[in-house]
């Protein structure tokens, strides 16, 4: 090393409002970089394995001559499996895994808000899904020619959009509770992998599940997201809604509200539990 | 203490641990890791926590950096309360440990270090101009677009220097720095850290080690740490000159027999003031602190009497291990472990 002189001036450190822009676009770059620019086969992966869950089902449907907007709710279902994935995988368990790297101890130690943090993985997992969602989509639509009949755009964003904050909300949310709860986060994952296809009605109307059911899986925000949306893309299917698009507009903003403000008590409450007890900050060695 | 404001200053604090494993189901066990430990480090001083592992070192230097709070007593960074004023005081630190892996892979060298400092609030023109200084300076400028996971060890811990500097802190804590290091690497980390506080006199840095040659090196003060207590705490030149009335040996014998009765341990020996023995495959290492050159035949005479002879004879001046020795009674490489009484480490 040759002798240390600093020509720069002294750093200048924002705060407020502008230190959580920077933080949070800061830990989305990773992913947002990782997705798109390094790792490619994290593309092939993400995606080629839901497009054959997809394909699987628009076959038995096919088979056993189910309706045809069946197929477009199959498809839908299909691109939203790599949203729900990302959720499990690259949220709820990134603070374990983070936290396992040596990473986490550094986003306590700086200044930068640990909501901001969840918030850039969200954003960059966002981002790094979409491409997912839309390969898949856009794929099955045209290799099984499926018809899309858009009742209301404006409205289908907003649900949509809705959707979004309501399950990245409820990733970070997860993020704090999976690494709480002290054990391997991938076995919390695999649990809820698999029952959420079912429960929030993947690959089917979650109407047929019964209303309670229903009401229960309604918890996830995928449930009520894709059905608002499957009712929006297949004008006239209305009546294989669960509840009116306007009812599941309302409930996916309450969801919202409530999982962006149940992450950032969780943070606050794992800091203080990790502070206190000093175990589940600091890395295992 | 002089009048130099204070940038580290701990009251007391204790911090107690509750571990699984009691004697019944359900029931805690308590770890002391900190024990009353009270200091006092003014401002633009590198002081150094010297210690065995499980000394206390770096709960110590976690409860500084806001990671962890004390269970009892005070301690304050800059005149902030770490208990209390927790962000404030993260504006103003940073920490670097031995063997840290903290970034992603997939980004590089640079990338990382952007987004660290962007953590830190810091705008992208001053990042931009920090980094390119900081690299060269570590020697990793044309190492900057590898990714991370490509890095050897050393260069890893040259970006993580890069990363806790980049911020500009007024109070850095370095934790075993140069922890699995080869000697080249641990060098030149050694000579960042002396040329950092060369050209930051206000700066304050806070080191944990177990190497006493480091410490010896690079702290103007330190403290000798041990199960959660501060034993001493002064200059390492001070704190060798308490041995200067001692004559020191290192002697290397045949492997030493164990004692079959009191009169045959070299304690017994007259005039031989301390003895620790390391014993390694071939051969047994003593440390021998006497009152005087004169007791030394005595000694040898003893262990050749018991089958042992001298392979080699080394006086040596008083070293800070030599100083830990006799505080604590046991060499530094041997880790602190208490048993029985539901205080270990």
């Amino acid at each position: 090393m040759t002798a240390f002189k600093t020509t720069s001036p002294p750093a200048a450190k924002a705060t407020g409002a502008t230190l959580f822009w920077r933080t949070m676009w800061a830990r989305a770059y990773p992913r947002i970089v990782g997705s798109l620019i390094r790792e490619r086969s994290w593309l092939f992966f993400e995606t080629v394995l839901p497009l054959a869950a997809t394909v699987s089902y628009v076959f038995v449907y096919q088979a056993v001559g189910a309706p045809e907007e069946y197929v477009g709710f199959v498809v839908l279902g299909g691109a939203m499996t790599a949203f729900w994935l990302n959720i499990l995988w690259a949220m709820a368990s990134q603070l374990y895994w983070d936290k396992e790297g040596g990473n986490l101890e550094i986003y306590v130690l700086s200044p930068g808000p640990l909501m901001a943090i969840l918030l850039g993985m969200a954003v960059g997992g966002f981002v790094m899904t979409v491409t997912r969602a839309a390969i898949i989509l856009i794929v099955c639509s045209l290799a099984f020619s499926v018809t899309y009949t858009i009742s209301s755009v404006p409205l289908l964003i907003a649900i949509f959009v809705l959707t979004m904050i309501a399950l990245y909300g409820m990733g970070m949310m997860f993020a704090a509770v999976f690494l709480a709860s002290g054990r391997e986060a991938w076995h919390l994952a695999n649990l809820l992998q698999e029952p959420i296809y079912l429960a929030s009605g993947f690959y089917f109307p979650v109407r047929a599940l019964g209303f309670w059911v229903a009401a229960a899986s309604s918890l996830i925000p995928l449930t009520l997201g894709m059905d608002g949306m499957r009712q929006l893309l297949f004008a006239g299917d209305a009546t294989l809604g669960f509840l009116s698009v306007e009812v599941e507009a309302i409930i996916l903003l309450i969801l919202s509200v409530f999982f962006l403000a149940a992450a950032r008590f969780m943070l606050t409450k794992l800091e203080e539990i990790g502070r206190r007890e000093g175990r589940l900050i600091e890395r295992r060695r | 203490m002089s009048s130099t404001p204070l940038a580290i200053e701990t009251h007391d604090v204790r911090r107690i641990y509750k571990i699984r494993g009691g004697k019944r189901k359900g029931e805690a066990k308590t770890l002391i890791a900190l024990d009353g430990v009270s200091l006092e480090v003014p401002r633009g001083e590198l002081f150094g926590l010297l210690g065995p592992n499980g000394a206390g070192k770096t709960t110590l230097i976690k409860i500084l950096a806001t990671l962890l709070l004390p269970s009892s007593g005070t301690a304050k960074v800059d005149g902030l309360d770490v208990t209390t004023q927790t962000q404030e005081v993260r504006r103003r630190i940073s920490m670097v440990s031995g063997g840290e892996t903290s970034g992603f892979g997939l980004l590089t060298v640079e990338e990382n270090l952007w987004m660290f400092a962007r953590f830190y609030g810091l705008d992208n023109k001053t990042i931009k101009s920090r980094l390119a200084e900081m690299m060269q300076m570590v020697g990793i400028y044309d190492r900057r677009s590898t990714k991370i996971s490509d890095l050897s060890t050393g260069l890893r811990q040259k970006m993580n220097f890069i990363r806790g500097f980049i911020s500009d802190p007024s109070v850095v804590f370095l934790d075993e720095p140069t922890l699995g290091l080869d000697v080249t690497a641990a060098r030149d980390v050694r000579g960042f850290v002396k040329d950092w506080m060369a050209q930051n006199p206000d700066r304050t840095l806070l080191l944990t080690t177990h190497y006493m040659a480091e410490a010896d090196e690079l702290c103007d003060r330190l403290a000798i740490i041990d199960r959660g207590k501060t034993l001493i705490c002064d200059t390492p030149e001070n704190l060798k000159r308490r041995l200067q009335s001692e004559t020191i040996f290192h002697l290397k014998i045949q492997p030493l027999r164990k004692p079959t009765s009191p009169e045959n341990v070299v304690e017994a020996v007259p005039g031989v003031r301390s003895v620790t023995i390391a014993d390694q495959t071939d051969f047994s290492e003593l440390r021998l602190s006497l009152q005087g050159e004169e007791a030394l035949p005595a000694v040898l005479s003893h262990l050749s009497g018991r089958g042992s002879g001298l392979l080699s004879l080394e006086k040596r001046e008083p070293t800070l291990e030599d100083v830990f020795i006799q505080l604590v009674g046991r060499r530094l490489d041997e880790d602190t472990n208490l048993n029985g009484t539901g205080e270990e480490r």
